[in-house]
This record gives C-alpha cells, sequence and structure tokens, in this order.
C-alpha cells in the first residue's frame, strides 16, 4: 500500500507507507538541526584539539593545553596551601595562649574550626560538643586525661587507644566477666558509686562494704577519693558528669562488662596548625556558645 | 489465558516450571539458613505457583485455530497488570526512602528497611519491574500492530515475561535481605544475573521471529528502537556482569573486572541502560501511541532516521561522564563529555519531531489527558536530555556530582519522561487490548495527569534547590582559605527540600493509585467495543492465518 498522500495541514508529502494507521510526513530535516549539529560537533572538535582526548597504541593526544587533572588537582592544592600559609605558620609558631591573645588568629579560628569540628569531631562528641552515650561531653569540666592546653592537644594529636604509636592508653576492667567481683560485689560497688554523687542513698552498711570494695579494687585508678587520676585516663566517679551513664544498669554494664572507649588520633589526618586550632575551639569557643 | 495454550504448550510450560523448582529446591538446600536459601525458597515457591496454575488447566480442550486469525494479546494483558503492581511497590519504595531522608528514623531499627538496601529496592523495583514490565508488554503491542502480524509463538511471549519477574523479584528481594553486587542498577547477583540472559536472548529471537512475518513491507521506527533496546541491553547486561561466583551454593560472586576498568564498564553500562532501557525503549513507545492517539503522520521522516542513528551511535561514547574527576584517565572523560554534548541533537531532534507531530491536534491535546501525558512525556525528555548534556560538561559537573542535582535531573526523566510516557502508553493501549470503548473514567485520568504532573514539577523543584545549594555550600570557602560549611551542615540545610520531595512525591504516588484504580474498573466495567480491524491481515488485505514454525 505505497501510496503518497499529500498531508492537508503541513501540505507534506508521505512517505507512502502506513503501519496500523500512522503515517509518516517526508518533511525536510529542519535548517536548525544541521545548525546544531554543525555548532556541537565544532565545539567538540575545539575540545579535541585543546585537550587530551584521542587514544593512541600506547598513548593519547595530549591536545594543545597540555593540560592533565592530576597535575591541575596538585596545583590547586598548592594554592590553596600558598593562600593559607600566611596565618598557618603563626599557628604553628604559638602556644595556644599565644593563639588566644591574637585576634586575627581568632578570627581564623571562628572562621575555620566549625567546619573542621563539624567534619572530624562532630560525629562522636555532637555538633555542640555534648557528647553522647560513649563518647564524653567535651564542653564541660571533667576531662578524662585533664583539661589543660598541652593535655587536649595530646589527646587530640594521638588519640586514646588508638592505633597511634604513641596513643593514650586506658582500660576499665570487666569485673565481672573476669570473676574479680561478684554480681552481688558489683551490685554493692554500684551503689557506692551513686552515693558518691549523690543519686543513691545505700543503707549504711551496704555503703561501708562499696567503701571497702573501692578501695581495694578501684582506687587504683579512680583515686582514693574516687575523683579521677587523668594520667590513667580514669574518670571523677563523684560529679554528675557520665560518658556511659549514672543509672544503675548501666553503671552495671560498665563494671561488669568493663569499657574501653576509642578516640582516633589526629596526627597525619590534621596538620598540626588545625588541631591547635581546634583545641582552642572545644576550649574556648564552644563552651561559650552554651556547650 | 492458560487455557489458550495448546496442550502441548502447556506440557511444556509445566516441565520448564518443575525444572525451576527443581533448581529452586537445590539452592534452598545449598544456602539453608542464608539469604541465597531463601531465593531458593522464593523460586520453589514461584514454580509450584504457576504449576499448579497449570496442572489446573492441563486437560482443558485444544484452543480453536482461528485464534491464529487475532492478535496475542493474553501476555500484554498480563504485563500491563504487572507493571502497574510494579509501579505501585517501586514508587512505595521510593516514598519511603523519601520520607526516610526527612525523618531518618523511618529505617525502624530493621535491617532490611535501612536506606542502603531500600535504595536499590526502589531502583530496581521502578526501572525494571515497573518500566521493563511496560516495556516488554508495549512492545508485544507495537510489533504486531505495526507489522500486522501475530506474534512469533504463543509459549515464548510468556517465558520472556514472567521469566523477568523472576529476575526483578530475585533483584529486590535480594537486595531487602542483603544480597548486592554493589554495582548501581545492576546490583543482582550471578544467578539472577544468568537467568536474565536466558529470558532475554529468548526475547530477542521472538521479536526477530515475529517481525520477520510481518505483512508490512517497511519495519516502523518504533521497532527500529525496541530492536535497539532489546539488543544492546543483552550486550551491555553480558559485558557488566561476567563474574566468577566464590560457590555455587551461595551467593557471593566476584566481578571479572578490577579498579577503574571496573568503574568504567559499569557507567558504560549505567549510562546505556539510561540510554537503550529508560530512552530507546521508550521512544518506541512515544512513536506507536502518540501519533496513534493524536491521529497524526509523524512530522519528518527524514528527522526520525536522523535521530536514531544519533542517538544509538553517541550514547555508547557517553558513559564516561559518570566518572569525572576520577581515577579514570583525562582523555576518556573529554571523550564522554564531547559526545554527551553532541548527543543533545538527536536528542531534541526526536522531541521536537514527536512535538511537532502534535501539529493540527492540538484540540486533542486540550481535551484528551491520555495525549497530554504523552505531550508532557516528550517534553521530559527534551529537558531531561538538555539538563544531561549540561552536566556531562566537566565543570558543570564538578558542582552537580554527588549532590542532588543527579536526582533531579533522574527524576526529572524517570518520572517526567518514562512514568509519564508509560501512563499515556497504558491509558491508549488497555481499552484496545481490553476492547473497551474507553477507559472506565476520563476525569480520573485527569486527576492523575495534574497529581503526576505537579509531583514531578514539585519533586524536580526542590532536588534542584537542594542539590545545587549542596554544591554551593561544599565549595564556599572562608576569608582564610578553609571550608565554610562541614558537611552536616548541607545536610542539615536539606531537610525542607527532602520534606517537598515526599509531598511531591506522594502527589505523585497517589496519581498512580487512581490509575491503577481507573485501569482495574476499566477492565470489570467499562463498555464493551468491537474492534473490527484490530487483528493480523496480509498485504492484500486478507486475514491472515499463518500458523507459527515450532519455537
Ligand atoms: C570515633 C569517634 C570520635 C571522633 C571522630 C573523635 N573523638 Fe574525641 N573522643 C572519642 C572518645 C570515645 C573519647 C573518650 C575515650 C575514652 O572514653 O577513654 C574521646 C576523647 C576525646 C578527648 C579527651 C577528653 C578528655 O576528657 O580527656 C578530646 C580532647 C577529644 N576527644 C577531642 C576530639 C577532637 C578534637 C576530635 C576531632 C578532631 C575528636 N575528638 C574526634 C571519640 C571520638
Ligand atoms: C585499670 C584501671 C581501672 C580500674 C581498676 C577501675 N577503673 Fe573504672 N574506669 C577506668 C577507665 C580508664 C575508665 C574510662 C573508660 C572509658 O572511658 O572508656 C573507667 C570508667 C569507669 C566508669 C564509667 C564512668 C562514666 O562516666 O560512665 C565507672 C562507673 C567506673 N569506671 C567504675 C569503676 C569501679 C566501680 C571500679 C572498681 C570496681 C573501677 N572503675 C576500676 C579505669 C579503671
Ligand atoms: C513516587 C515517586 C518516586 C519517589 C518519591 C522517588 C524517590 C526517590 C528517592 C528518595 C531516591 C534516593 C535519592 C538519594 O539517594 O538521595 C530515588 C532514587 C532513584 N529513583 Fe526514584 N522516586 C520515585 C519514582 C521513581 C521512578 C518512577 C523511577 C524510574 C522510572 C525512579 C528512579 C530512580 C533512580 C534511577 C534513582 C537513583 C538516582 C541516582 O542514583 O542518582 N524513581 N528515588
Ligand atoms: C542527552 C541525554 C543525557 C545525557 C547526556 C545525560 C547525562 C547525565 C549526566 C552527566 C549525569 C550525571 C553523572 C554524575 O554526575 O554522576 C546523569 C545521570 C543520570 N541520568 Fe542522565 N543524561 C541524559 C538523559 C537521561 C535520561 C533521558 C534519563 C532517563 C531517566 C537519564 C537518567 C539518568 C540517571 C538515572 C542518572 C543517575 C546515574 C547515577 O546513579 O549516578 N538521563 N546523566
Amino acid at each position: 500500500m505505497s501510496v503518497k498522500e499529500r498531508d492537508p495541514l503541513t501540505g507534506h508529502q508521505t512517505t507512502g507507507h502506513e503501519w496500523n494507521g500512522i503515517t509518516e510526513l517526508n518533511t525536510r530535516v529542519p535548517r536548525a538541526i544541521w545548525w546544531f549539529i554543525g555548532i556541537t560537533h565544532l565545539w567538540a572538535l575545539v575540545m579535541w584539539i585543546l585537550l587530551p582526548t584521542w587514544p593512541l597504541v600506547t598513548s593519547y593526544t595530549k591536545g594543545i593545553l597540555g593540560l592533565d587533572q592530576r597535575e591541575l588537582v596538585a596545583g590547586e592544592i598548592e594554592a590553596g596551601e600558598r593562600y593559607r600559609e600566611h596565618w598557618v605558620v603563626r599557628f604553628e609558631g604559638e602556644s595556644l595562649d599565644g593563639i588566644r591573645q591574637d585576634e586575627t588568629l581568632m578570627e581564623v579560628v571562628s572562621g575555620a574550626a566549625p567546619a573542621i569540628w563539624g567534619d572530624n569531631c562532630a560525629v562522636c562528641h555532637g555538633v555542640s560538643g555534648a557528647g553522647g552515650p560513649g563518647f564524653p561531653n567535651l564542653v564541660d569540666d571533667a576531662w578524662l586525661w585533664g583539661g589543660s592546653d598541652e593535655a587536649v592537644l595530646e589527646s587530640i594529636r594521638v588519640g586514646i587507644n588508638s592505633a597511634h604509636p604513641e596513643t593514650q592508653f586506658s582500660q576499665m576492667l570487666a569485673f565481672g566477666e573476669t570473676d574479680i567481683l561478684t554480681r552481688e560485689q558489683i551490685r554493692t560497688v554500684v551503689a557506692y558509686v551513686q552515693s558518691l554523687s549523690g543519686l543513691a542513698d545505700p543503707p549504711p552498711q551496704m555503703r561501708e562494704e562499696g567503701a571497702m570494695l573501692f578501695a581495694d579494687n578501684c582506687a587504683s585508678c579512680h583515686g582514693e577519693d574516687a575523683t579521677g587520676v587523668n594520667d590513667l585516663g580514669a574518670p571523677n566517679l563523684t560529679d554528675d558528669a557520665w560518658i556511659y551513664g549514672g543509672d544503675t544498669e548501666t553503671l552495671f554494664v560498665t563494671i561488669h562488662d568493663g569499657r574501653m572507649g576509642w578516640m582516633p588520633g589526629w596526627e597525619g589526618r590534621l596538620t598540626q596548625a588545625e588541631r591547635k586550632m581546634l583545641a582552642v575551639y572545644l576550649l574556648d569557643v564552644l563552651p561559650e556558645e552554651g556547650g | 489465558m492458560i487455557g489458550a495454550l495448546t496442550v502441548g504448550q502447556r506440557q511444556a510450560g509445566l516441565v520448564i516450571l518443575i525444572l525451576g523448582a527443581v533448581v529452586g529446591l537445590a539452592m534452598a538446600a545449598a544456602g539453608a539458613g542464608e539469604a541465597f536459601g531463601a531465593h531458593g525458597l522464593i523460586i520453589l515457591a514461584f514454580c509450584a505457583a504457576l504449576s499448579f496454575a497449570v496442572l489446573a488447566r492441563l486437560d482443558d480442550p485444544e484452543p480453536p485455530a482461528e485464534r491464529r486469525r487475532a492478535y496475542y494479546d493474553d501476555p500484554i494483558k498480563v504485563g500491563i497488570v504487572l507493571s502497574m503492581i510494579w509501579a505501585v511497590i517501586g514508587m512505595f519504595f521510593g516514598l519511603w526512602v523519601a520520607y526516610l531522608l526527612a525523618w531518618p528514623d523511618l529505617t525502624l531499627d530493621a535491617p532490611w528497611a535501612s536506606f542502603g538496601r531500600l535504595r536499590p529496592a526502589h531502583t530496581t523495583a521502578v526501572i525494571f519491574g515497573f518500566g521493563g514490565s511496560a516495556l516488554i508488554a508495549t512492545s508485544f503491542h507495537v510489533m504486531q500492530r505495526t507489522s500486522r502480524a501475530r506474534l512469533a509463538g504463543e509459549f515464548s511471549p510468556w517465558f520472556v515475561l514472567i521469566g523477568y519477574q523472576l529476575f526483578v523479584i530475585l533483584a529486590v528481594t535480594g537486595y531487602l535481605m542483603g544480597i548486592n553486587q554493589s554495582k548501581e542498577y545492576a546490583e543482582a547477583e550471578w544467578y539472577a544475573d544468568l537467568w536474565l540472559v536466558v529470558v532475554w536472548v529468548t526475547y530477542f529471537v521472538l521479536y526477530m521471529r515475529t517481525l520477520a512475518r510481518r505483512n508490512e513491507p517497511h519495519i516502523y521506527v518504533a521497532n527500529w528502537y525496541y530492536m535497539a533496546f532489546i539488543l544492546i541491553v543483552a550486550v551491555l547486561h553480558i559485558f557488566n556482569n561476567i563474574a566468577v561466583p566464590v560457590s555455587f551454593g551461595g551467593s557471593q560472586s566476584y566481578i571479572l573486572w578490577s579498579g577503574v576498568q571496573d568503574a568504567m564498564m559499569q557507567w558504560w553500562y549505567g549510562h546505556n541502560a539510561v540510554a537503550f532501557f529508560l530512552t530507546a525503549g521508550f521512544l518506541g513507545m512515544l512513536y506507536y501511541y502518540l501519533p496513534k492517539r493524536a491521529e497524526r503522520p509523524i512530522y519528518s521522516y527524514r528527522l526520525s532516521i536522523l535521530s536514531f542513528w544519533g542517538i544509538v551511535f553517541f550514547y555508547v561514547w557517553a558513559g564516561s561522564h559518570h566518572l569525572h574527576y576520577t581515577a579514570l584517565p583525562h582523555w576518556v572523560q573529554t571523550l564522554g563529555m564531547t559526545f554527551s554534548v553532541m548527543l543533545l541533537v538527536p536528542s531534541w531532534a526526536t522531541a521536537a519531531n514527536a512535538l511537532l507531530t502534535l501539529n493540527g491536534a492540538w484540540h486533542k491535546v486540550r481535551d484528551d489527558a491520555t495525549l497530554r501525558f504523552m505531550m508532557v512525556a516528550a517534553i521530559f525528555y527534551g529537558l531531561t536530555t538538555f539538563e544531561g548534556s549540561f552536566l556531562a560538561i566537566r565543570g558543570v559537573n564538578a558542582l552537580s556530582h554527588y549532590t542532588d542535582w543527579t536526582v533531579a535531573h533522574v527524576h526529572a526523566g524517570a518520572l517526567g519522561w518514562n512514568a509519564i510516557l508509560i501512563f499515556g502508553a497504558v491509558y491508549a493501549a488497555v481499552p484496545v487490548i481490553w476492547r473497551r470503548e474507553r477507559m472506565w473514567s476520563n476525569r480520573l485520568v485527569e486527576w492523575h495527569f495534574w497529581l503526576a504532573v505537579m509531583g514531578t514539577v514539585i519533586y524536580v523543584f526542590a532536588m534542584w534547590n537542594s542539590g545545587i545549594l549542596q554544591g554551593l555550600m561544599w565549595r564556599t570557602y572562608t576569608d582564610a582559605g578553609t571550608l565554610q560549611y562541614s558537611f552536616i551542615d548541607s545536610v542539615s540545610a536539606m531537610i525542607p527540600y527532602y520534606v517537598a520531595r515526599a509531598v511531591g512525591g506522594t502527589a505523585f504516588l497517589i496519581g498512580t493509585g487512581i490509575g491503577v484504580f481507573n485501569i482495574w474498573m476499566t477492565i470489570r466495567q467499562a463498555p464493551e467495543a468491537h474492534l473490527a480491524l484490530d487483528r493480523p491481515t496480509s498485504p492484500a488485505g486478507e486475514a491472515d492465518d499463518r500458523s507459527v514454525p515450532a519455537e
């Protein structure tokens, strides 16, 4: 049925074929399309001449601009470093106190630190630094390894129980798992620990027993008065700051199963300037923002 | 339907189903207690259920010989229904993911309901379940009508359609159970992949044999596209999935390719899945249903040829635009970028060919929501391909990559082009296939249309905004030369857009629900029609009752 018909609407002929009622017009390809082809192909050709494009046997056409994405990236990274160099060297040379007293450096801290903190630390310690179960609050006065400038910088540099060769090592023994204490004894010492911060008020006899157990088993790390020993990363148990929690069940788990927090070491991952910036940020800026 | 098969075909079907059940049983035994074993049970249940259905009809009388004078529409009916079921399932998953991104607690604390598992369940159920079933069903419809010949077989169409469902079921359930070979849009593991090869080769053979029986001297454009879709998808699927199983009793396998070659192979596949699954196949659909519904001749045959070869030629070079600024050599990226831009010409030429075909039928577009679905799809096709070519330019991609801008582009295509076109095609096909005068309710088609368009527009605008915002936040520097925003800042900034996207998606899914209801009512209640001429005829116009050589 090859009958060419003329479409009354457009005046174009059909091709003469028909499929289930569908016909096709023989309209020429609009001129705009040829232009469009010309422009896009010309653009492509220019790109091919300028940029690396076509594979050859063992190499490829390099393009007259001689660009290479690896070199470009390396160049951009270097340029970025050069741009930051003027304040980076000053951070490296200054103590934290020196940084605090230097307004321009403090401006850099308030501009740059939130993003570095957000990208590296906030996953564990929270955007505000207030932490959560298992991750200590860094904007209070309770410290595992000490809240001095040096201690905080060191914690950030080497981490805690991390893969860093100089890492700070700490461990809360698993008194139940290792059968050092019976479940009954653990319950007693839990009550005693709670009494230290006013969370519980056990009967005098139990308190006494607890105190004995504590002195025998715990004081070596947490101190006679249970206020913690920074050199061992053992926390103060008399305040209301808890890493894992002060309720009876959590305390039981802590003492029965032990704990070993893990904080990555950041040397190698963050520059010295960035680590100092973070230390100032978490010691001075974050607490002021209300933690 | 089973009664319309010959007794021999029913027996053959039974044999295959029993073989399948045995394989399922073996897999269940080998992988007992693991996800692989669960897949065995699924195969077993799938084959057993179908065998019972066949057994119940095994002794029915032979079908009458006159059936050969009609088109074979039973598999099309089932294909359309399956496609709609997958639409609801797949979009439900998509919507869940959308709500999950706005309210992260919706993950239910269950592994199977985590983002990483729901997301591929969504993409696979919509692309392969909804899109694939619609492609198979419409291809059966289009090839018979435009060839004026009955399908070259009664058994193989079922094998293709039902076998394909098994693949999609294995894929989607696998992701939920944690089976995933970590290649986007090709996440299914080796045994499902092998099965798909068998199904797909059968599909290709069936298509070629039907075309060989055609009563038209020429092959209509829609069929070129469907053929390109079937052939190239086979090639892509095989090359991207060459893997060595760790054992035949487990789901784990290792892909042959490694490193940057694997990445290139994956995105050559991924991009051409877009090109030949979501574009070429759908252009086949567009080229049939749009002129048919508009009752206008195709604007230009020459434009059809130009764009067909343009699309087929340029697309296969473009995959590397998914890997800009990666370990992939710079020169491969330049190639991908330039071919992607040249690809815009045939893409727009096709969209223009479709829209210009509507000249003289604009009053129909105004009155007929079904045709309007197709027109909007053609517009979104033009928009998406323009956006795609733009995103393929390296400098632009530097901003858009890894952001929701990609997701906006995807859904401008997936919702605006693919889904909306399917609905248009289905609304056009259902009355013909089920011999109905019209859809049960045109008002509901109208409602569906506006909900779909509104949903798409809300979705895409929300993601454009969030995507560009993300991209800009990630590259904003302070005066000191450090990043201004942390990643989590950019995540928090997304919340309003994610809520908006969920709202748009809800509208789209409600529209889909209305469409499913309308189709159901059409099948059950719309007035019957007799389409006297809708049957195979020889070139001389006589009834064509040639029998099909053995399959
Ligand atoms: C993977 C989670 C994680 C990340 C990321 C992390 N921390 Fe920590 N951090 C911890 C944990 C856990 C501890 C407490 C270890 C313990 O309980 O012994 C800790 C402890 C600390 C301490 C010591 C607190 C004290 O009381 O002495 C400092 C200081 C600290 N982190 C700073 C940082 C900074 C700065 C960053 C970002 C560069 C950071 N942390 C990133 C988990 C993390
Ligand atoms: C070997 C040293 C050591 C001994 C002995 C020890 N602890 Fe600890 N304890 C630690 C360290 C270190 C931590 C911090 C662990 C962490 O942060 O991961 C800790 C943490 C705790 C905590 C958790 C505090 C919180 O904020 O959640 C409790 C409670 C506690 N210890 C109680 C005890 C009790 C009770 C005993 C004795 C039965 C005891 N510890 C003995 C080192 C010790
Ligand atoms: C109710 C409608 C839909 C909703 C609400 C929806 C929602 C989503 C969501 C939330 C994602 C994940 C985005 C992310 O990772 O950030 C997604 C991804 C995707 N969806 Fe949908 N979707 C819908 C319909 C569809 C349809 C019909 C198709 C295909 C025909 C489709 C194809 C895809 C694809 C391919 C991706 C992956 C995108 C990428 O990797 O960039 N979606 N969808
Ligand atoms: C000329 C045509 C097109 C070109 C040049 C093109 C180009 C692109 C580009 C550059 C990307 C982003 C890659 C990245 O940054 O990761 C992309 C992603 C995508 N496009 Fe297109 N596109 C085109 C048409 C379409 C169409 C019609 C669809 C139909 C739905 C589509 C679906 C997708 C999908 C699903 C992705 C996401 C891939 C992923 O998961 O990362 N594209 N496309």
